[in-house]
């Protein structure tokens, strides 16, 4: 990163251009894994939105659908209610206990792999290494002043960027509604201004994050990168330099001159070229790692060349690093992954994911809740009885129409009527049909005779007139004027 | 402190100069396109004084070349929903009040409509609840005055109770019989007897008896011989539960004696047609409300079987 010079001298600025960084090309087993990851994670954010599963006629057919206009998140069999968005909440703990316990097992995984940001910029590289060429053609293409074919090749380039953004935010509104009819409507300029809005900015941030910002998204921008130094202890994985081994540093042809004064390390700055974020991991662990492990790569195959072993730059744990230093055998593998920390988090992250599925397989999609009114609490009638009136919604959370029978606990002589009936058809249950997947609201009113206890406490219940088991019940109270006069 | 400052050995940058339990911090340049947003953000800035009100004056904030103010954006707002809901408004005001409920959909907007203008005009008298206070009815009780269905309540609410400049209003007076000296104190006290015993509050006396001679004679006219009043005078039912000015010995004797002239505005010249329309729904969904005559003889065959099936 810097040279002696600068250490001795710094020179004083308060602003700093970015430095650029032209990763080179390199082949191995840590690339191979990241387009695999790529093509994987890039093929379910595309594909999901298109994968179709039948509900019935009332409810949506798209697998997967985040529906915020009727308030329902469809996700394969599972269907969530706004009021369920617990389960949601359940989901990002989840998600948030998975990053955890892979960066306490495996370091920064989730940053050289996964992360949008990651692939993202990987991705736009790629279409900047085959329109621009490698490492040294970009430097040189950098430096060039501008002319015709500098002035092509950067709109080539930006062109295929755009594309490649514009289909990132065109994906992700297919989340929202119909995928089939809302490309439809995009293109025909029938869909929402939301939609364009949305596809219009995701375009622009991943242009600007993958195409210009990349590497300082990660080093200014996101705060996990400072989650994780403090998740991260001397059993977790990370990319190591063995400086014990690679120390000092010297030519192939300074090593056979000087036999044994030099370190495996023969200075070739190949690791420093593959590096995406543009860093040298012989100076140790960093922010700017994002543990890609394409150094690795490019370092055994350097090794491979001169003669040497393997795995001078390596994924090893911090123990295991002091353990080679002072000559002995890591760890066994098992006992670095299998640790109290990761078992906890293990553990933690199951049993949210259990009960949550528990929870789900156990909701009853029928719901009850009333809200007595409270201006006025009651009102006197003109026999002397008291009327307490109630703001009933019944969730049927199914998708089909359904008949419903709302009862009551009983009261001394109490009756209850909806708005749609009157106090002379009143009795003790009523029964009323819901719409599929939605709410009913009604008033309901409940009178009784005048005389008992100022407040008496009654529930009401609402059963499916399909099926018994399926009921829910919300404790209500009515109440009387204190004294008779 | 600053003499404190030193070059950081592994990254190469210089220190700030302070120390904090041997924690130090680095004097790391900021990302230049950090300084970028920067500037973006003044020009913004600039770009927003110019537009929108912004700088004080001595009297209010310049105007700004869009001439935007949150007043008129309030005022917009409200005009566009106006437009949006005139459709509603014309419909009501074309339907027949009396086959109203024949469209439930257009009822229910006609009912939050008069949710809306009731806290506007009403609850200053009826209260936010409708539940009414002393003189003031509870309009969500299923006693009426002068009438509880639809078109009675419209009636009332476009001609108003009691407004003397005015030949459709709802009209009647009450006699102050003792202090226009048309009873005597003690015929009053029997009276009240008489009327506390009708409503259920008092057991029969020989006050109670006397009461029922001068009830005969004075108030049966309007109050009806068994007491249950009359509609077309507003004259209250005295049996039921429900009293507007109460029915305890004090209030009573009062009411005989000074007599009650409550008054409510007419507001068919103060709300348009269908404001008048929306609050008359609103108040009739209140859980009082009356269906017409002629429904009603529908509705009791009707609940007579359903009554029926149900025991």
């Amino acid at each position: 990163m810097s040279s002696p010079e600068e250490i001795l001298d710094p020179e004083l600025k308060l602003y700093e251009a970015r430095k650029n960084v032209f990763p080179k090309a390199v082949n191995g087993t840590f690339r191979r894994l990241k387009w695999a990851i790529m093509a994987i994670t890039l093929a379910i954010y595309y594909v999901t939105p298109w994968i179709r599963w039948d509900r019935g006629p009332y409810a949506p057919d798209q697998a997967v659908l985040v529906d915020l206009a009727n308030r329902r998140f469809y996700m394969f069999g599972i269907e969530i209610w706004p009021h369920e968005f617990y389960y949601v909440a359940g989901m990002l703990v989840m998600a948030g206990i998975g990053l955890f316990l892979v960066t306490s097992a495996v370091g920064r995984a989730w940053c050289g792999y996964s992360c949008p940001q990651t692939v993202w910029t990987d991705l736009f590289q790629h279409v900047e290494r085959a329109i621009d060429g490698d490492r040294n053609a970009q430097f040189k293409l950098q430096d060039a002043p501008w002319g015709p074919k500098k002035i092509g090749k950067r709109l080539a380039k930006w062109s295929v960027w755009l594309f490649i953004a514009f289909w990132t935010g065109g994906a992700w509104i297919m989340y929202f509604a119909d995928a089939p009819t809302l490309v439809v409507d995009f293109w025909t300029g029938q869909a929402a201004f939301v939609a364009y809005a949305t596809v219009g900015v995701l375009t622009l941030t991943t242009f600007v994050f993958g195409g210009f910002m990349r590497e300082q998204v990660c080093i200014y921008m996101c705060p996990w990168p400072r989650i994780q130094t403090a998740m991260m202890d001397e059993k977790s994985l990370t990319v190591t330099y063995k400086d014990w081994r690679g120390e000092p540093r010297g030519s192939v042809k300074k090593a056979e001159t000087q036999p044994g004064s030099f370190g495996d390390c023969i200075d070739c700055n190949q690791c420093v070229a593959v590096c995406p974020t543009g860093i040298d991991i012989r100076e140790g662990p960093q922010i700017g790692c994002i543990t890609c492990a394409l150094c690795i790569d490019a370092c055994d195959k350097v090794m491979d060349q001169v003669g040497r072993p393997r795995g001078l730059i390596d994924y090893a744990t911090l123990e295991d690093a002091e353990l080679e230093k002072a000559g002995k055998p890591h760890n066994p593998i098992m006992k670095t992954l299998l640790r109290p920390r990761t078992i906890l988090y293990s553990s933690i992250w199951g049993a949210i994911g259990l009960a949550m599925l528990f929870a789900v397989g156990n909701r009853t999609r029928i719901d009850i809740s009333a809200n007595h009114d409270r201006n006025p609490v009651y009102v006197q009638l003109a026999d002397g009885h008291v009327r307490n009136s109630y703001t009933v919604n019944l969730r049927n959370m199914e998708n089909r129409p359904r008949e419903m029978i709302i009862g009551m606990s009983a009261i001394e002589g109490g009756v209850m009527w909806s708005n749609a009936g009157s106090r002379k058809a009143a009795g003790q249950k009523l029964v009323t049909t819901v719409a599929p997947d939605s709410i009913a609201r009604l008033r309901l009113y409940v009178a009784a005779p005048g005389a008992g206890p100022v407040r008496e406490e009654f529930a009401l219940t609402v059963t499916a007139a399909d099926d018994a088991e399926a009921k829910d019940v919300d404790e209500v109270f009515f109440e009387r004027p204190e004294t008779g006069e | 402190m600053s003499e404190n400052k030193r070059v950081d050995q592994p990254t190469g940058t210089e220190t700030v100069g302070h120390e904090w339990d041997g924690i130090e911090e680095l004097d790391t340049p900021m990302p230049r396109w950090w300084l970028w947003t920067l500037y973006a953000t003044i020009i913004w800035g600039i770009g927003y004084v110019i537009l929108y009100p912004a700088i004080p004056m001595l009297n209010s904030a310049s105007e700004g070349l869009l001439g935007w103010t949150s007043r008129g954006e309030y005022e917009q707002a409200v005009s566009a929903r106006e437009t949006e809901l005139e459709p509603i408004r014309q419909a009501l005001v074309s339907t027949d009040i009396r086959k109203l409920h024949g469209s439930p959909e257009l009822m229910q907007q006609a009912v939050e409509g008069g949710r809306s203008a009731f806290k506007v005009h009403c609850v200053q008298c009826h209260g936010s609840g409708a539940a009414g206070s002393t003189g003031y009815p509870n309009l969500n009780d299923d006693d009426w005055l002068w009438g509880g269905d639809l078109e009675a309540i419209e009636y009332t609410l476009i001609h108003g109770i009691r407004n003397p400049d005015h030949d459709e209003t709802r009209f009647s007076q009450m006699p102050a019989f003792g202090r226009d000296g048309i009873l005597q104190a003690t015929e009053i006290q029997d009276l009240v007897s008489h009327v506390r015993v009708l409503a259920g509050r008092e057991k029969q006396s020989a006050a109670a008896t006397r009461g029922a001679a001068l009830f005969e004679a004075n108030c049966a006219v309007c109050h009806a011989a068994d007491g249950t009043g009359d509609r077309t005078q507003g004259a209250p039912n005295l049996t039921d539960a429900i009293s507007l000015y109460g029915l305890d010995r004090a209030s009573l004797t009062d009411t005989i004696t000074n007599s009650r002239y409550g008054v409510m505005p007419r507001w068919g010249q103060r709300l348009d047609a269908a404001t008048i329309r929306m609050l008359a729904a609103y108040v009739h969904s209140l859980g009082g409300g009356e269906k017409l005559p002629a429904l009603q003889k529908v509705a009791d065959t009707l609940n007579e079987g359903d009554g029926d099936e149900q025991s």
